[in-house]
């Protein structure tokens, strides 16, 4: 395959609540970054990856256009994916040897709506998504399935969320887990809206915005940044607490990938892709081990994941729990740093995040701290599809 | 363009208002299996599976492909979803054939689909906050202003329209898979039915329709039966609320045109091309692409349309399928014109055949005629 590389990363500084901008105003800053940081003002090809379901409405991708100022028209196409199958479309592209860049990216912003019913509506229409199981609820089955330690799934959080303070991009959010209440009674667990939530104490309040947040006492809420609440819309759901759900937040990324003499022109330490793949699961739970993801697995051999040491690895972790799974199906070393980034425990743009996780997984390379690493993104309920790429300097 | 690619199979549902006796999936899996089987293959020989359709607000089913893997028999293999308004068919037949063009894969399934009657398109394509203030109710209140404009332009008579929809829908009659197939169809009978977007009548427009698409793309080495080979590829975009975009024929277009056609060393598209499926989703768009891919002048593209040029027996017949006016399942629209070239240069199209077909364009337009996607295939190995 023809030498791609990751030559320019940049992501929005995410928020946990609406900040008022519209899906362009996302976009605009970071395709101006990675334009300045390239030099480039025209590209060979351009992918994003967005889901109309969070703005509520379709098209969302069709005013990203006005962001990119694609005149005189562009070579452009879209997946309604995470924006790291728009990188893969990108990738695959630049195979075809007549074009040498590509810009690349993804946003959302799943504060406009509930996260975790919308993500139901991606079940089958006939046989799952009746039943009324959200995505969080989706999530614990495998959570159970995995029987992760209490202890190991908190240390995973409070680690997460400790890399996220340190990057300037991702929330900042307490190493306190406080949100982490086992509930009381049954009729506690699993409400579905926000309204549905009736806390027993002050501060069990999870407030889904800014303004929502009505503090009885100051120690109550002391987010760092105005932005920064505590992750939004969910009580525990047997065997996860809400600590171990990613955060509802807004935000977008963008990539530049280059091939043949571009790439050297472009950046001084480029993030060589040495392999990339992908893999689906059947979408049925009960036909799948949750225990494992055979999906991730393939597409990690298929990546060559395992053909050298593996210093960092960014994973695209909606819940504690997947970290365990996914260390386990691409086969890490221990000594492979997980998400030093924080990954998405620590700031969780939808359709952007599994993005980031491959241009954190860049940066590494970029900024002369790792010379191997590996960016992961995952689709679909219960990690179903899984998109595994190897990056070397 | 990469590696060689060509078409080995196709497949397509009937298309109709209502398909009440399959679920999506099934829908999706009907054409697969159609495709596979003109393909002599099953899902077993697929390396990975591209699908694509419209807004996932038209069935209620965000991003699908997850529910649908199963049914198109990707479990365990890749699966990309492709989205691009209504262009969106014919990106998918361009993503599918990317991914042999680029070496990654010998195989490729792609399917397009939309069951329409899950929900109401016209409203559901009533875009409204935050993306725009709605102004307009379906695409044809869209659409219907850049008619006028292209009227007032070249002072084309008021019939044409009416032509245009009399002659897709005869070619209808000649397609088994077809929607709408009315017996008698003529000029009187179109200008019978209401004015629903000034000028754009009832039977000038195209209907909801349920139904799905499939083509096996293959790489030189795993060709089987009668291929089709993609001679060029291509799309553009440009953004809606550019100043000073020409909406009535816009550059995307052009360019998106010029660059299939230098892949294809197509100079003289009306001479060179023997057969043209075009998105045609409102029956003034024949003249209006008839120019905007340069089949004929700026002005002059509605003289060809009423010459008969354009008919099944003319000299470059556009839609021998009956085209999006006669079966319009929007997000399987634009890969069905793709599939309907590649049957045309097989000589595979049955009684809508144009003899001796060798090189066709399929063509898909979509948002607000910003979003372009084009191949080319021709019956000879590039």
């Amino acid at each position: 395959m023809r030498d791609v590389a990751i030559v320019a990363f940049a992501q929005t500084e995410h928020t946990a609540s609406d900040s008022g901008q519209s899906e362009p105003e996302l976009i605009l800053p970071v395709i101006e970054e990675v334009k300045e940081r390239t030099g480039l003002r025209r590209f060979g090809f351009t992918c994003s990856g967005s889901c109309d379901y969070l703005a509520g409405a379709p098209f969302s991708f069709v005013s990203a256009l006005d962001a990119l100022g694609a005149w005189p028209p562009i070579s452009e196409s879209h997946v309604e994916m995470d924006g790291a199958w728009a990188l893969y479309e990108a990738w695959v592209r630049l195979q075809h040897g007549d074009v040498d860049t590509a810009l690349v990216y993804g946003f959302g912003k799943s504060s406009l709506g509930d996260l975790r019913s919308i993500m139901t509506l991606q079940l089958d229409p006939y046989y799952l998504a009746p039943l009324g199981l959200d995505q969080v609820s989706f999530a614990a089955l495998q959570a159970a399935a995995v029987r992760a330690d209490r202890a190991e799934l908190d240390a995973i959080v409070r680690r997460s969320r400790a890399a996220g303070r340190d990057n300037p991009y991702a929330l900042d959010l307490p190493d306190e887990l406080t949100d982490a209440v086992a509930p009381s009674r049954a009729s506690d667990v699993a409400p579905s809206r926000a309204s549905d939530v009736v806390p027993s104490r002050a501060s069990d309040v999870v407030p889904s915005r800014a303004s929502d947040v009505v503090p009885s006492r100051a120690s109550d809420v002391v987010p760092s940044r105005a932005s920064d609440v505590v992750p939004s819309r969910v009580s525990d759901i047997e065997p996860l607490r809400a600590s171990d759900v990613a955060p509802i937040t807004d935000g977008a990324a963008a990539v530049v990938l280059a091939a043949g003499d571009a790439v050297a022109e472009l950046c001084a330490r480029p993030a060589y892709i040495r392999g990339i793949a992908h893999r689906i699961e059947p979408h049925y739970l009960g036909m799948r081990d949750l225990a494992r993801s055979a999906s991730a697995a393939d597409a990690a051999r298929a990546a060559g994941v395992g053909k050298g040491p593996v210093e960092v690895a960014e994973l695209h972790t909606q819940f504690a729990h997947e970290e365990i799974i996914l260390r386990r199906a691409l086969e890490l070393p221990a000594d492979t740093v997980v998400n030093p980034s924080g990954g998405p425990l620590a700031a969780n743009p939808v359709m952007a995040a599994g993005l980031i996780r491959i241009g954190a997984a860049a940066a590494r390379i970029h900024d002369g701290t790792a010379s191997r690493t590996v960016g992961h993104a995952a689709g679909g309920p219960c990690l179903q599809h899984n998109l595994v790429t190897v990056l070397e300097g | 363009m990469g590696n060689r690619c060509a078409v080995i199979g196709v497949g397509q549902t009937r298309y109709t208002t209502k398909r009440r006796d399959v679920s999506i999936a099934g829908l999706v899996r009907e054409a697969a299996l159609r495709a596979l089987e003109d393909a002599g293959l099953t899902f077993k020989d697929i390396d990975a599976v591209v699908v694509g359709k419209a807004p996932d607000l038209f069935e209620g089913v965000m991003m699908p492909e997850a529910y649908l893997a199963d049914a198109l028999g990707a479990a365990g293999k890749p699966m990309m979803r492709v989205h691009t308004a209504g262009s969106v068919g014919g990106s998918t037949a361009l993503v599918g054939a990317s991914l042999v063009q680029g070496g990654v894969h010998d195989r490729v399934l792609v399917v397009a689909f939309e069951k329409q009657s899950e929900s109401n398109a016209t409203w559901a394509l009533s875009t409204h906050l935050p993306f725009n203030a709605s102004l307009v109710v379906g695409a044809g209140g869209y659409f219907a202003p850049h008619i006028r404009e292209y009227m007032r332009r070249t002072g084309a008579p008021d019939h044409i329209g009416t032509l245009v929809a009399v002659k897709d829908r005869l070619n209808a009659l000649k397609n088994p898979y077809a929607h709408l197939r009315i017996p008698g169809i003529d000029r009187a009978m179109v200008e019978s039915t209401p004015m629903l977007w000034e000028p754009i009548r009832y039977l000038e427009t195209c209907p909801s329709s349920d139904g799905a698409c499939a083509m096996v793309l293959a790489s030189e080495s795993a060709v089987t039966g009668t291929p089709a080979w993609v001679h060029g590829t291509a799309m553009r975009s440009e953004p809606i609320f550019r100043a000073g975009r020409d909406t009535v024929n816009p550059q995307g277009g052009k360019d998106c045109a010029a660059d299939v056609y230098r892949q294809a060393g197509v100079t003289d598209p009306r001479r060179q091309i023997d057969v043209a499926e075009v998105y045609v989703p409102f029956s003034w768009y024949e003249p209006m692409w008839l120019e905007n891919l340069g089949f004929a002048a700026e002005g002059e593209g509605w003289k060809l349309t009423e010459s008969g040029a354009t008919a099944l027996d003319g000299d470059i017949p556009w839609n021998a399928s009956g085209g999006v006016l006669s079966s319009n399942p929007i997000g399987a629209s634009g890969l069905i014109r793709f599939a309907e070239a590649a049957l045309q240069v097989r000589d595979m199209a049955g009684e809508h055949q144009v003899d001796g077909a060798r090189l066709a364009l399929g063509h898909a337009y979509g948002g607000g005629a910003q979003f372009f996607a084009m191949w080319i295939v021709g019956r000879e190995r590039p």
